[in-house]
């Protein structure tokens, strides 16, 4: 099991060696937390499936979204992407993948845990952050800062599904299609390797964690065989092993690395590569920079239009229960 | 630089690069709309390079560090001695003999790039990854360095120090910064034993 406690990710420490971390698909954190009546930046549980099944001592408000792991609430199917309501003695369980790699669930009020170095992400390496700096076990509690009442609304149900759903569709393109930048090592790839890298289908391996994802596919070569000196790495960095394979680097990254910087994942591209798992192949394609910013840009609107709309049903919704 | 480009999230340094993590959205609302953040922030970035650096902020200081030398801490002291035609007792004077510069803390928390090792104990990386201990003193080309937790790695390893180099419950959670100075001083196993069963570890210095 790897469920933990992440959020946006723990900037301004890099230069100690200390990685940003955070949830792996961040819009999806985003809009379990939008559709759960919080800020974006709350702290979230990124479930990996086999999840944690979880009882709830107090009614919750709570929503879920990324991967699709046929979540049940006493028994009950309950859809992703909508705000759900929860009773008291709930247990929130999760059966099999039906399609993406990381689920997240968010609840009404926020997770109480302390932060560490600005952010509730789980820094596992460290063994800092998060809840305890571990990964989720049995018989853990988490509380929450914050707490609404939807015993009133509730009254004798289970749970109540609220009738709107978060639309996720910026991501019409080719499932398969992972944009990148090309990185400042690209060019010492030989021109076959260069052709090979663009052409070929790449298939995740299992050798895949939140550290990054190692890719294979024939393997590509440098013309000379230079040592790179320690540079900056980031989410979403596209590395060039010694035997000719490549490593995705994944929200728990190093800060810096050696070997030879191929390319860059664009950052509105990191979402998909969050949800692939091993099987999974990948094509890449180099993207200008302007279109790595406008879609950037358009799922910043299309998170900034999903926020006032839930935030206003549900002030709707509430207040008309009430 | 961070103080005079707002919008910026971190600014992390290397060797001889740097990385600027922005906001994009911020700096989109302020430019026109065929102007690229990226170019723009190019621009503005190497208008700031371009002027004359301030003094640092930190003075460096000279941190000196215990390591033990001996058996199991120094898993790969013989293919360092042998790869280089010196004993390993060689290795560890050479080790000992210089004061090294901390360039960047950097790829695990609190990890230093330390520099430059005498060329005669220069090693190349080890081709794959081993599980290296917390403490660990490894070389790699001509930097030395320090891992201050478990971790995969591919330092030739020398020798392995009692103190801890990151500290996640401190408010400054890492023992060095970029710009300090380091010296080792050799110590045998007892010592090792004493300093990393002291109730409160001394601040570097000893």
């Amino acid at each position: 099991m790897l469920d933990t406690v992440q959020d946006m990710g723990r900037y301004g420490w890099q230069h100690l060696g200390v990685n940003p971390g955070g949830a792996m698909d961040k819009m999806s954190a985003k809009v379990a937390n939008i559709l759960a009546g919080n800020d974006c930046g709350e702290a979230v549980v990124e479930l990996h499936f086999p999840a944690s099944s979880l009882f709830f001592e107090q009614p919750a408000l709570i929503a879920l979204s990324g991967a699709d792991f046929s979540a049940t609430v006493n028994g009950d199917e309950v859809p992703m992407l909508h705000p759900i309501m929860v009773s008291k003695y709930s247990i929130l369980q999760f059966h099999k993948i039906s399609c993406g790699a990381r689920a997240y669930l968010a609840v009404n009020g926020g997770l109480d845990v302390p932060e560490w170095l600005n952010s509730y992400s789980t820094h596992l390496k460290a063994g800092a952050g998060g809840f305890k700096g571990r990964p989720l076990q049995n018989d853990d509690e988490i509380s929450l800062k914050k707490h609404t009442d939807v015993c009133t609304i509730l009254g004798k149900k289970e749970f109540i599904v609220l009738p709107w759903k978060a639309d996720t569709a910026w991501d019409h393109d080719e499932p398969e299609d992972i944009y990148l930048l090309a990185g400042n090592e690209f060019n010492r790839l030989s021109d076959d390797s260069k052709e090979l890298f663009i052409d070929q289908s790449y298939t995740i391996t299992t050798q895949s964690d939140r550290m990054g994802y190692q890719m294979k596919g024939e393997p590509i070569f440098t013309d000379a065989n230079e040592e790179v000196i320690s540079s900056g790495v980031n989410f979403g960095t596209i590395q060039l092993l010694p035997g000719g394979q490549l490593t995705v680097l994944m929200a728990d990254h190093q800060t810096t690395g050696g070997y030879p910087r191929l390319a860059h994942v664009i950052s509105a591209h990191h979402y998909k590569l969050a949800q692939m798992k091993p099987g999974d192949t990948i094509r890449f394609r180099f993207v200008s920079i302007s279109t790595a910013e406008e879609l950037l840009v358009k799922q910043h609107q299309h998170l900034l239009q999903l926020k006032n709309a839930c935030a206003f049903r549900l002030q709707q919704y509430l207040n008309g229960k009430s | 630089m961070k103080e005079n480009l707002p919008n910026v999230t971190e600014v992390v340094s290397a060797y001889s690069s740097l990385i600027v993590y922005f906001d994009l959205v911020k700096w989109k609302k302020n430019l026109p709309k065929d102007k690229l953040v990226f170019e723009h922030l190019k621009e503005t970035i190497n208008g700031l390079l371009s002027q004359p650096l301030l003094p640092d902020e930190h003075p460096s200081r000279l941190i000196k560090i215990p390591v033990c030398y001996e058996g199991e801490f120094a898993t790969d002291i013989h293919d360092v001695a042998s790869a280089n035609n010196i004993t390993a007792e060689e290795v560890v004077a050479l080790h000992l003999s210089k004061t090294y510069r901390v360039y960047m803390l950097g790829f695990l928390p609190g990890f230093c790039y330390l520099g430059p090792v005498d060329e005669k104990i220069a090693i190349s990386r080890k081709p794959q990854p081993h599980p290296v201990s917390p403490g660990s003193v490894g070389i790699a080309g001509m930097q030395t360095g320090i891992y201050p937790l478990a971790s995969p790695g591919g330092w030739q390893i020398i020798g392995r120090t009692p103190l801890k180099l990151f500290n996640s419950h401190a408010t400054e959670p890492a023992l060095l910064r970029a710009g300090d100075s380091v010296q080792f001083f050799a110590i045998n196993k007892n010592d090792f034993n004493d300093i990393q069963n002291a109730p409160v570890l001394p601040e570097g210095n000893l």
